[in-house]
């Protein structure tokens, strides 16, 4: 991590030297507001999703008589078109989404940073090949072609789902993050560290990577919303199976329940796509801090 | 610190190929001796950085060898190499991209005291830290430490760059133009700083630079290469050079050269030259490459062979010019067909 100091790195234990380090990044993520706000957002969501459902159990009785309410006590985001509670399924309908979405965000930059640098760092043929790849994926209609995709393959598999949205986001990221490594390397500090013999695990991974570091997390959490757009979209559109309750099935059912055509469901309506929307907020705010936390010369005042 | 002198052997550089093939250095040689200054001026692009690179073992030469105490640096078994690679460091020109922007000073200069081995523990790497700081003249060290690259001033971080160089106690210091993105004011400081390392630790430099004052201000005592369109055209003590040049480039640049004094800049003798562009290094013209500008041009003798860079050899002193080796009494160094073609040229303007 860019924050922690060359001091720190002496500490006696490891565990000792991570929370140092846990505890200088979180200081330095709290001095952008708006960040840190975003920052707080997004791990509260994270945690009611993940860890809300060992609390709240997910509603299942019908009740033909509380169809649509607007929120209560008791249904504190109302009700469905079978009178189950809202809040519960939203608690519980998180997970998929936010799995596929981080998994797939974390496949794709996988991708695309090992791809990109290994290509500018070996140059050649490699490098041609990757940036053939990248280019030829880059053409592909994503959207289209995850829904053909999704419809010849058996997409029951969470883990799938993100991989293939995984293995068709990559290329943007591939070539910047190419681009950037061919300009980081021939930087003076790296000719300089060179000169001092410093090793190439130390140059790409003191040297170059840190430079890259905020923009390769501010990738990632775009990477995570757009993949979970991606499977929302799909769900919506009903191309993956709706076995299991989630924010992109409550979509679906709001369309083809016909409750997008009525006054009373809008609480229904509302409710996952203001989840989806608060997370995707939470995360753009991050990346103020983000910055911050990567680059010392955006600290004021440091 | 141990003396091993550094040469370079006909040492050339080319980039690109075929009919764009550019020859940044020709055909270089020169031998840096224990604790010596050697400045190299010219224009820009005259092959003087790639040359720097290829003596601090960042390039290979296209052609030629360096020589690390009288061995092939290309064959050396990999320790003797890694020796060699900590004996040369080089400071660069821009001081705002020299130091990685987002590591701090400790850091900067701890990583290769620690992967050399050189401190024992922290309280001796905290020391060498000040002490280093201290060299360089970054007073008080604590206030440096933990300062970010953006925190310092381009003075500040040249000094930073030659306090990371000095880590790992170089033979040889490459200095490539450090001084000409500081501000003026803070020359002098940085160039003097530079000359006290040199005098308390010995270390060789091969200072480069485009300006012959701060050529002359820096290397008083040792020598000066010239160098024109990638060749070396006159080598030699800094003293003899500017007192008595040989090449007409050389006397034209200290010509040029402004003193602090009117009285001696009005009687100063002025050179013209010929023509102020340089040639295309992707078209050189034949013979001398200078011989399109040059004021002592003759034909015949000027373009047809290119002087060798000892075509004048007064004890150490070399310059790359037929007229004066004439002049000078060297004719017997002039190969036959340029004095054969000279000899015509002359009979038949006459």
């Amino acid at each position: 991590m860019a924050s922690v100091t060359g001091e720190s790195r002496y500490r006696d234990s490891a565990v000792g030297r991570f929370l140092a380090g846990f505890a200088s990044t979180l200081k330095l993520m709290a001095r952008n507001k708006v960040g840190f706000a975003g920052f707080l957002v997004v791990v509260t969501i994270v945690l009611v999703t993940f860890v809300g459902p060992i609390f709240v159990p997910l509603d299942e009785t019908v009740r033909v008589s509380q169809i649509y309410k607007t929120p209560s006590l008791s249904y504190p985001l109302g009700t469905d078109s079978e009178g189950k509670g809202v809040l519960s399924q939203i608690i519980h309908g998180g997970r998929p989404i936010l799995t596929i979405g981080y998994l797939a965000a974390v496949i794709s930059t996988t991708i695309a940073v090992t791809l990109g640098s290994l290509g500018a760092f070996v140059g050649g043929r490699v490098d041609t090949g990757f940036t053939w790849l990248a280019d030829m994926v880059l053409t592909i209609p994503q959207l289209p072609l995850l829904a053909v995709l999704a419809g010849v393959l058996s997409l029951n598999n969470k883990f799938a789902v993100a991989g293939l949205i995984g293995a068709l986001f990559w290329p943007t990221l591939m070539r910047a993050t190419r681009a950037q490594v061919l300009s980081l390397k021939e930087r003076d500090y790296v000719e300089s560290a060179r000169a001092l013999d410093l090793g190439t695990p130390h140059i790409v991974f003191r040297e170059i990577a840190p430079n890259m570091a905020g923009y390769i997390a501010i990738n990632f959490t775009l990477a995570v919303t757009t993949s979970m757009y991606a499977v929302v979209g799909l769900t919506l559109l009903g191309l993956v199976p709706l076995s299991e309750n989630n924010w992109g099935v409550m979509l679906n059912l709001a369309w083809t329940r016909g409750a997008v055509f009525s006054k009373d469901s809008i609480w229904y309506i509302m409710a996952p796509i203001a989840a989806i929307a608060l997370h995707q907020f939470g995360l753009v705010a991050m990346n103020r801090s983000l910055t911050e936390v990567f680059d010392p010369r955006l600290r004021r005042g440091a | 610190m141990s003396g091993t002198p550094i040469e370079l052997e006909h040492a050339s550089r080319f980039y690109g190929s075929g009919s764009q093939q550019v020859r940044a250095v020709d055909d270089v040689s020169f031998t840096i001796e224990p604790g010596e200054t050697l400045c190299l001026v010219g224009e820009s692009g005259c092959g003087k950085s790639t040359t720097g690179r290829m003596m601090a073992g960042l390039l290979e030469p296209s052609e030629g060898r360096v020589l690390y105490g009288g061995k092939d640096v290309g064959k050396l078994p990999q320790e003797e190499k890694k020796r060699f690679r900590r004996a040369v460091q080089i400071i660069h020109q821009d001081p705002y991209a020299s130091l990685n922007p987002i590591r701090n000073v400790t850091q900067i200069l701890s990583a290769p005291l620690r992967r050399h081995k050189l401190t024992k523990s922290r309280s001796e790497l905290g020391t060498k830290l000040r002490e280093l700081l201290e060299t360089v003249g970054l007073t008080p060290p604590e206030e440096f430490l933990r300062k970010h690259p953006h925190e310092l001033s381009g003075g500040q971080r040249q000094r930073v760059s030659v306090a990371r160089a000095l880590t790992v106690n170089p033979e040889v210091i490459v200095a490539d133009e450090p001084v000409s993105m500081v501000d003026v004011s803070l020359r002098i400081g940085l160039l003097n700083m530079l000359l006290k390392l040199q005098q308390d630790l010995g270390v060789a430099f091969l200072f480069i630079t485009h300006d012959l004052a701060v050529a002359k201000h820096f290397s008083w005592e040792g020598r000066i290469g010239v160098m024109y369109l990638g060749r070396m055209v006159e080598l030699g003590s800094t003293q003899r050079l500017v007192r008595e040049p040989v090449h007409p480039y050389t006397r034209a640049l200290i010509s040029a050269l402004p003193e602090a004094d009117p009285e001696l800049t009005r009687h100063k003798e002025r050179l013209r030259l010929r023509s102020p562009d340089i040639p295309s290094l992707l078209n050189l013209p034949a013979g001398c490459p200078f011989h399109p500008r040059c004021p002592k041009y003759e034909e015949g003798l000027c373009d047809t062979d290119r002087p060798a860079e000892d075509a004048v050899a007064l004890d150490g002193h070399l310059a790359a010019c037929y007229v004066a080796a004439r002049e000078l009494g060297q004719g017997d160094r002039i190969p036959e067909s340029s004095r054969t073609a000279g000899a015509e040229a002359r009979r038949r303007t006459a």
